[in-house]
């Protein structure tokens, strides 16, 4: 019995290692999404033209029908003129790419469109931040891939990388065409 | 002094901030539960802040967002879950109770039962009364001195 | 070249190190003379060759020789030359050199000052000390070489953060790094007990004064790390249970338990198991809190290297370091003699629950740090937060039977004690506090009864160590000033430490239940209220610093009819482009009053600053308790007892008299 207790600590400390080791696997400040499976949060966003009112915007009742990409994106974020030519190369492939500028002035939205390219179908402009954090957004930029009855299906944290879009948002995207 | 103690004693404020005043509601006791809940908000994007203490624009956001709707008549519950159903637990610095964390939160009270009762139960088993050695003698105490250093 | 000769000297020592592990082992398991003298003499080798490493390092900082990369990416021609020498180890690699340091130089102290050791368990010590060191040289070298070059040279440098830009940063580390590094002599003690099968009381006595040496910087370290938040980060917050300051938190905890379970140790030749298990379990923390801070495996506020590559190495040092010790403290502790029994009411019982209490607020502290590390591996999609109202929940509802004990401890006899007798002595002190607690109920309301307990705690303990010196003069007939030069300095630093734990306590209460705050935009003319305090803005102006421009404002401040001026700043650093808030804080005995500006703000009346005022009572005593408990560490570590082989000065005034520790 004595025994025992002595031997306590050290297989304590051996489980608390693993999960260390585990720990250093993972990025603590990565969030998972709470929308997965779920419905898409109602938005209705103005657009981003210089048009009063910002011109024909982004809803989010037009997400049905048929698999979308949501992209959140903003001038400031320092990983987007990466993504964007990733974005050009998914609309080019034919899967339609949405998107919502967050906390962004409509002039620079234009701006950084004018100067990288415009792959979006569709564009929203977030600049009070509502919409963003109805998604759980948390940093620019993230991307949501939406299905056809509206519901969320994944969430991508940061740009997509070619390895991403080719390994799983593609393939995910393909999945949800073909489904009912 | 006395004063200056009772004076102190209605404020009920607590020390930490990045709140600006033109965020602040103008009723005070609403202003006080919309602080209340920001402290146990955690921002997000930041380094282990609450959304009370960090500067971060998201975390402005969310304190105006909790402030609008204490105003609108949410309870503190409503403002919370509100959060949680778009962030999840993670915004919450005061972790939920349920089976993943009852570990968490019973732990240390549990190795202080179990190790109190465990030292007790151990010390009823062994014999509490043991005879005292006969003092010694000032002959042995000095070759103890010698042998073993100064004692106390 | 000096770069060059500082990475060279590194080697060297890594190469010593080597040979400091192997060979006073082998001296001791064969009882080889020369081996283990070799042991002695290698320590303090690598003391010298660390330490013109360090010196190397050093003085690139101070130089500002940007060919370095270190300090290129630390310092700047434009900083101030204290923080370019203390930029040192104000950086991953830098401090890992200091760690080595202060590990070789406690390393030199166990060779300098062991000469009354059993050469045998010298040798083991030394030897043990050398496999860290080898294993953190090589962690250094490998992965972390601070003597890196870089090319082309830059002209200037990336500074320092502007936030460590403050004496904080010259002191705090190098505290704490004696602190953390320290209990690796007492790590080195408990396996080379394990290794030898003995834990007697000589080992204890022997071990105890490097507990202190270890615990008594680790105090100061935290206090002033708690300090420079409160009066740095802008609007005073004092302790965050941040995961790193949970870093340094859980080894002082340990180290507590491990200092008071080693008394027993010394005295009865009880609890020997549980003295060397605390042992691994403080140098073990920390480990893990450098693990904690240098990984990434957790965000903090003050994790200053982020790279999981590290974090592995780290990992499998601790690995080797605990998980060798505690597998040994398997096989060879239930081998240990015990000691002489004691009673269910006995001191040795106290301090059992002693070191019970504190493994159990370790284990808060520890949980409420890694659960969500936990959680990720066990539901990965429901990640958690462990914050501050968890630890407000847990923790002070179990410090509180502790700091009850802290007073009934040095009441309670060694071996076995009687209920009644105890009772008598607890009389006067009980009805005392009794009577503050429903005074100050009284006074403050019963809103805030929370708040009269903290305070009743805090004079529960100040009133406890004074009862310490109290029935020492009663058992010598009478108080006396040649009774009071003659106190024992254990007894002295007892009384310190108990009385300091007692003033914190109240602080934190005060603190917590009394503090004042009020936030607005102000106009000079304008004069605000927060609690007592009334601040009148003067007037704002742009100033230039030695390395920053910054907008000031100056205020003043009147509380009770006294008046006095306070300035504060905002800001900002040229070379990085960062802002940071200078509060104006005035301090009192009783309390600080608290100004801090922020930004240009519009509110109804128009254009103004944002001015942040507080009312802060009693928060000194935070720090004044902690400054007094490093305070009785020193005293009792200037214990002639440890001294050992001085003469023992039997006191004529009372032959009878028992030291109260």
């Amino acid at each position: 019995m004595k025994r025992v207790l002595f031997i306590l600590p050290v297989i304590a400390f051996a489980g608390l290692a693993a999960f260390l080791g585990f720990g250093l696997t993972q990025d603590p400040k990565e969030l998972p999404s709470q929308l997965i499976d779920r419905p898409l949060p109602e938005f209705v966003l103005p657009g981003i033209t210089d048009a009063p009112g910002g011109g024909p915007g982004l809803a989010s009742a037009s997400f049905k029908g048929e698999p979308r990409l949501l992209n959140v994106w903003a001038s400031w974020c320092a990983a987007c003129p990466q993504e964007h030519p990733v974005l050009e190369r998914i609309a080019a492939e034919g899967f339609p790419v949405y998107g919502i500028a967050w906390k962004d002035k409509p002039e620079d939205s234009r701006a950084f469109l004018a100067r990288y390219g415009d792959p979006y179908s569709g564009m929203g402009s977030d600049f009070p931040g509502r919409t963003a954090i109805d998604l759980g957004v948390t940093g620019a930029p993230e991307t949501f891939v939406v299905d056809k009855k509206g519901r969320v299906r994944f969430k991508q944290i940061g740009p997509i990388s070619p390895e991403v879009w080719e390994g799983q948002i593609r393939p995910l995207m393909q999945k949800l065409r073909a489904e009912a | 002094m006395k004063r200056t103690f009772l004076a102190l004693a209605l404020m009920l404020a607590t020390p930490a901030a990045a709140v600006l005043p033109d965020e602040m509601l103008p009723d005070a006791a609403q202003e006080a539960r919309a602080r209340a809940i920001s402290k146990d908000l955690r921002c997000v994007v930041c380094q282990n802040q609450s959304i009370d203490d960090s500067d971060a624009p998201l975390a402005r956001d969310l304190r105006v967002l909790v402030r609008e709707q204490i105003a609108r008549g949410s309870s503190d519950a409503e403002v919370r879950d509100y959060i949680v159903a778009r962030y999840g637990n993670f915004v919450l610095l005061k972790p939920p109770m349920e089976g993943d964390t009852l570990l968490l939160w019973l732990g240390p009270f549990a190795i202080l039962l179990l190790g109190g009762a465990g030292l007790i139960f151990w010390q009823r088993r062994k014999p509490v009364a043991t005879p005292d050695a006969a003092p010694l003698t000032e002959a042995e105490r000095a070759e103890l001195d010698r042998l073993a250093g100064p004692q106390d | 070249m000096l770069a060059e000769i500082g990475h060279f000297a590194l080697i060297l020592t890594l190469l010593v190190a080597i040979a400091q592990a192997a060979l006073p082992m082998l001296g001791a398991i064969r009882g080889d003379a020369a081996l283990m003298a070799f042991g002695r003499s290698a320590a303090a080798l690598q003391a010298l060759l660390i330490a013109i490493s360090f010196g190397c390092l050093m003085t690139l900082f101070g130089q500002a020789d940007f060919s370095v990369k270190l300090v290129a990416n630390h310092s700047a021609l434009s900083q101030p030359l204290p923080y370019r020498l203390a930029a040192t180890w104000g950086n991953h690699e830098g401090s890992m050199l200091l760690w080595v340091l202060v590990l070789s130089i406690y390393g030199a102290g166990i060779a300098r000052f062991g000469d009354n050791l059993r050469v045998t368990l010298q040798a083991r010590i030394l030897s043990v000390q050398a496999m860290i060191s080898v294993a953190f040289l090589a962690f250094a070298l490998f992965t972390s070489n601070p003597f890196e070059r870089l090319f082309p040279v830059p002209l200037d440098g990336a500074e320092l953060n502007p936030l460590l830009q403050d004496p904080g940063l010259v002191f705090h580390p190098p505290l704490l790094y004696l602190g953390y590094v320290g209990f690796s002599v007492t790590f080195s003690f408990a396996v080379a007990a394990l290794l030898e099968g003995r834990a007697d009381p000589a080992w204890a006595r022997w071990m105890r004064p490097w507990v202190l040496a270890a615990w008594v910087p680790l105090t100061c370290g935290i206090t002033l790390g708690s300090f420079w938040a409160y009066y740095e980060l802008g609007w005073g917050g004092w302790w965050f249970w941040d995961p790193v300051e949970n870093a340094s938190f859980m080894p002082w905890l340990i180290g507590t338990a491990l200092l008071h379970s080693a008394i027993v140790t010394e005295k009865r030749g009880s609890l020997a198991g549980w003295t060397i298990l605390l042992a691994i379990l403080a140098f073990s923390l920390s480990l893990i809190g450098t693990f904690l801070v240098r990984s990434g495996i957790l965000t903090s506020v003050h994790a200053f290297a982020v790279d999981p590559e590290r974090g592995v190495f780290i990992l499998a040092m601790i690995i080797g370091a605990t998980g060798t010790a505690l597998a040994l403290f398997a096989a060879r502790a239930p081998m240990l003699r015990s000691g002489a029994l004691f009673g269910s009411i006995s001191r040795e019982s106290g301090l059992t629950f002693n070191n019970l209490l504190l493994m159990a607020l370790t284990a808060v502290v520890f949980l409420g740090t890694f659960y969500p590390v936990i959680m990720e591996a066990v539901s990965p999609t429901n990640k958690i937060s462990v914050g501050p109202p968890y630890y407000n929940l847990v923790f002070v509802p179990l410090v509180a039977p502790l700091l009850i004990l802290v007073t009934i401890g040095p009441m309670l006899s060694w071996k076995r004690d009687d209920l009644a007798v105890l009772g008598k002595k607890l009389l006067v002190p009980v009805a005392a506090i009794a009577a503050l607690l429903a005074g100050l109920t009284l006074w403050l309301g019963a809103a805030q009864v929370v708040a009269a307990l903290g305070l009743a705690l805090g004079g529960w303990l100040v009133l406890g160590a004074v009862l310490v010196l109290v029935r020492r003069w009663w058992s010598a007939g009478g108080f006396s000033w040649r009774l009071v030069r003659t106190t024992p300095a254990a007894t002295v630093g007892l009384v310190l430490a108990h009385a300091g734990l007692g003033f914190t306590t109240a602080g934190i209460a005060t603190m917590t239940s009394f503090a004042a705050e009020k936030i607005l935009v102000m106009r000079p003319g304008e004069t605000a209220v927060a609690g007592p305090v009334s601040v009148t803005m003067l007037g704002a102006e742009e100033v230039d610093g030695a390395n920053y421009r910054a907008l000031r404002a100056r205020f003043t401040v009147s509380q009770n009819g006294n008046e006095r001026a306070l300035v504060s700043e905002r800001r900002i650093y040229t070379v990085s482009g960062s802002q940071t808030t200078e509060a104006g804080i005035g301090v009192s005995p009783l309390g600080n009053q608290y100004v801090a500006i922020g930004d240009v703000q519009q509110d109804a009346r128009g254009q103004g600053l944002v001015v942040r005022i507080y009312w802060h009572p009693l928060v000194g005593w935070i720090w004044f308790g902690g400054l007094l408990m490093a305070m009785g560490g020193a005293a009792s570590l200037a214990d002639r007892r440890f001294r050992i082989g001085a003469p023992q000065v039997r006191s004529p005034l009372a032959p009878n008299l028992v030291p109260a520790e």
